[in-house]
């Protein structure tokens, strides 16, 4: 019933009941943790919003990959430099760069200015490469994204090495409203210092919601229309007047701004930068997420970007235990102690991530291409292509 | 199909090749001519024999990347993907070769008989077939089901079968460098003030016989022309009466053989291995690849051989800290420059 409901039911975008579903779970989920745990919700709130900054990520990584139908293999580059910029602008650190001042400038700008540097990575790798056929794109985003990392580790006298930078200004608001609900009397506090973990859930969602009412707009605009006719057919966008190479541009810079914006939050949150957060596993994380979740469609790749988050940073951290209780008390305690290239069972299951990841991007493209929540316009592209395998027909097509 | 879209590109293609065109012609050779005086007065001022040394390493180096650099053009010839697995298959025949030789008897500090090198060469067929199967299976399961798919599709895939091997390797031999037996003899003689050793003219011969061969096969052979026949137009070839599905597994095939010798090789020669190796060799043989114009095969061997060497200079007389990123910067340049290659055919956009 809820099926035909889905399919049939509402002529309206189905996607509006995802969003509702999606806002009122991000409003409840802190209530409910206060309450399961009994107050003392902070190591969760942490974990949840740093889930909000893959969400930030997949959403901006969509735009590329589902919109533009591009495959950028380096994302996490752009994270990095919004990290960076971060970094770079609000701390002591450029005291012992040679620049010889500390930079401090708040945190709100800082995501502004970020977004505009990576932006203009995007467009400076992006501009040679998108005049080219798709896939050099995949490759030159592949090897940006070994490069970044590696120039911010060997430029060491600007960017500490491989230490990374830390003690970053904690993000404050001008002036805020205290009161009970924080268990303190009522006063106006000014440059009030985030430091609770729920005050980076809440930035997190706003921030997320933003993002998501932008994209939305863009993917509905001319842009949008345009991003869509490059992706099924760019010569025949380019027939039908559509400036190809400023489309693909536009979407690559876009997505790349999105990270940037991710990273400085990151940056921002954590208080460190360092160059090993940065690699080609935190770009394949990203495109697992939005693969899963459903090119194209913005809350299938919200939803990826939850499920696959927590089946890594919190299933996957549990398990070896797990595995390891469940081993023993069947009886198969030998499995446990590592023996020759078997370490153990405990680090045979901490290994299996990237194994995971993937069987996931295989098992999804060949199974279900469209994601778990698909947008519909896209799912009717992917599935055509692997229904339709008779050569003949795609002669036809070609001549016609 | 989309005549105009065909006349407005070829009208860009045009300009380009005008003034724009001269100019970056102009500028490309600028920025060679400088990195080559640049590495000059380093040479002269390091000496002939620490130059001889360094140019031996260069073109084993440069043989090795060459064989895998193959297995992407040859891929990327007649379906216009780029096999992102092919890396992690050639570090699978660095990981299997490592754990067949002590099985064949081949341990480090024993002796080098002919019967070791019976079974060396043992080793090397063994890891050639078991990397090959493995390459036609993931063609089989990967590739084929998403030949009419968008062309995003196989990419996706591409990438995952390539992380799944990647993760296949770091199960097996866990996250830290695995030593490679170091079984051949570490005698050589001396050129300029140089040593030679068996272990570079292995790795030099081995590779030029395998380009060699490969060359042959390509040009004279019946499957070769098949092969060609389906690069230039699938369809023609089709209706030619060519099996386009056993050709192309036929590709993979034979560049799973090259980067299974390369695996072999790498091994012997730098006695360790990694489970990312593929990772990161493979980027820099797909820049080979690119740099010697990729869909040919000539292209991609003197690719190979180029990108190895400039790799192995740069470590030997500038900043190796910095060697990855230079190479990117090369793949950037030839993209902005020259991005059909050194030999490069003109690849249609389909």
């Amino acid at each position: 019933m809820l099926r035909q409901f889905w399919e049939r039911g509402p002529r309206r975008d189905p996607n509006t009941i995802a969003y509702v579903v999606l806002l009122v779970a991000a409003i409840f989920f802190p209530i409910l943790v206060n309450v399961i745990t009994g107050g003392n919700s902070s190591s969760i709130m942490t974990v949840a919003a740093d889930a909000g900054v893959y969400v930030l990520l997949a959403i901006g990584l969509n735009v590329v990959v589902g919109f533009a139908g591009l495959l950028d293999l380096g994302y996490a580059a752009f994270f990095a430099i919004g990290a960076y910029t971060y970094a770079f602008l609000a701390s002591d650190h450029m005291r012992v760069t040679p620049l010889g001042e500390p930079i401090h400038v708040s945190f709100w700008i800082v995501l502004v200015i970020a977004m505009f540097v990576a932006a203009s990575f995007g467009v400076i790798l992006g501009a040679p490469t998108l005049r080219l056929r798709g896939d050099y794109l995949a490759i030159v985003t592949l090897g940006f994204g070994e490069i970044v990392p590696r120039v911010f580790r060997n430029a060491a006298g600007w960017t500490s090495g491989v230490n990374g930078i830390s003690a970053l200004d904690i993000p404050s608001l001008p002036l805020w409203l205290q009161g009970p609900w924080s268990g303190d009397p009522f006063a106006v506090v000014p440059d009030f210092k985030i430091i609770s973990s729920i005050g980076y859930y809440a930035i997190m969602v706003i921030l997320v919601i933003i993002c998501v009412i932008l994209v939305r707009n863009l993917q509905r605009s001319r842009l949008g229309r345009a991003w869509m006719a490059v992706r099924e057919d760019e010569v025949a966008a380019a027939a039908m007047g559509v400036n190809t190479v400023a489309v693909k541009l536009l979407a690559f810079s876009i997505g790349a701004a999105f990270s940037g914006f991710a990273g400085t939050y990151y940056a921002g949150k954590l208080s460190l930068v360092s160059p090993e957060n940065f690699g080609f596993s935190v770009s394949i994380t990203i495109l697992v997420m939005v693969v899963l979740g459903g090119m194209g469609n913005i809350p299938g790749v919200i939803t990826g970007a939850l499920l696959v988050y927590y089946v890594i940073f919190v299933l996957l951290q549990q398990l070896p235990e797990f595995a390891v209780n469940f081993v023993t008390s069947i009886g198969l305690g030998g499995l446990v102690k590592s023996s020759g290239d078997y370490p153990g069972i405990a680090e045979f299951i901490s290994r299996l991530k990237f194994l995971v990841f993937g069987l996931i991007l295989v098992i999804v493209m060949l199974v279900r291409p469209q994601g778990l929540l698909p947008s519909r316009q896209r799912e009717q592209e992917l599935q055509k292509g692997v229904k339709e395998d008779t050569v003949i027909e795609d002669v036809n097509a070609e001549t016609t | 199909m989309g005549t105009i879209g065909e006349a407005v590109r070829r009208r860009r293609s045009g300009l380009r090749a005008g003034v724009a065109g001269r100019i970056l012609d102009f500028a490309l050779i600028a920025i060679i001519a400088a990195f080559l005086i640049l590495l000059g007065t380093k040479v002269v001022a390091q000496g002939g024999s620490f130059f001889v040394q360094i140019l031996t390493f260069a073109v084993a180096n440069g043989g090795i990347y060459a064989l895998i650099a193959l297995g992407y053009t040859m891929v990327y010839g007649i379906i216009e993907l780029i096999n992102f697995a092919h890396g992690d298959v050639f570090a699978f025949g660095a990981f299997l070769s490592g754990s067949l030789l002590p099985i064949f008897g081949l341990r480090e500090g024993g002796a080098f008989t002919p019967v070791s090198a019976v079974a060396l060469l043992a080793v090397f067929a063994l890891t050639m077939l078991a990397c090959a199967f493995l390459n036609i299976s993931i063609e089989r399961i990967a590739y084929r089901p998403l030949r009419h798919a968008p062309r995003l599709a196989p990419l996706i895939t591409a990438v995952g079968v390539s992380f799944f091997l990647e993760g296949a390797l770091f199960l097996w031999k866990g996250p830290s460098n695995v030593h490679y037996p170091n079984i051949l003899p570490n005698a050589g003689f001396e050129l300029f003030g140089a040593t030679i050793g068996v272990k570079d003219l292995l790795v030099i011969g081995i590779s030029l016989i395998l380009m060699f061969a490969l060359g042959l096969f390509v040009q004279r052979s019946r499957l070769g022309k098949a092969m060609r026949a389906t690069a230039q137009d699938r369809d023609a070839a089709l209706l030619m009466g060519i099996d386009i599905d056993r050709t192309i597994a036929a590709t993979f095939f034979i560049g799973a053989i090259l980067a299974g010798a390369g695996g072999t090789m790498y091994g012997l020669y730098y006695n360790t291995s990694v489970f990312d190796l593929g990772f990161s060799a493979g980027l820099v043989a797909f820049t080979a690849a690119v740099f010697g114009g990729i869909g040919n095969i000539y292209g991609a061997a003197i690719g190979g051989m180029v990108i190895g060497m400039i790799r192995t200079f740069w470590d030997g007389y500038f900043d190796s800290a910095w060697t990855d990123v230079m190479i990117f910067t090369i793949l950037i340049l030839v993209l902005i420059f020259r991005p059909t290659g050194l030999l490069g055919m003109r690849v249609p956009e389909k």
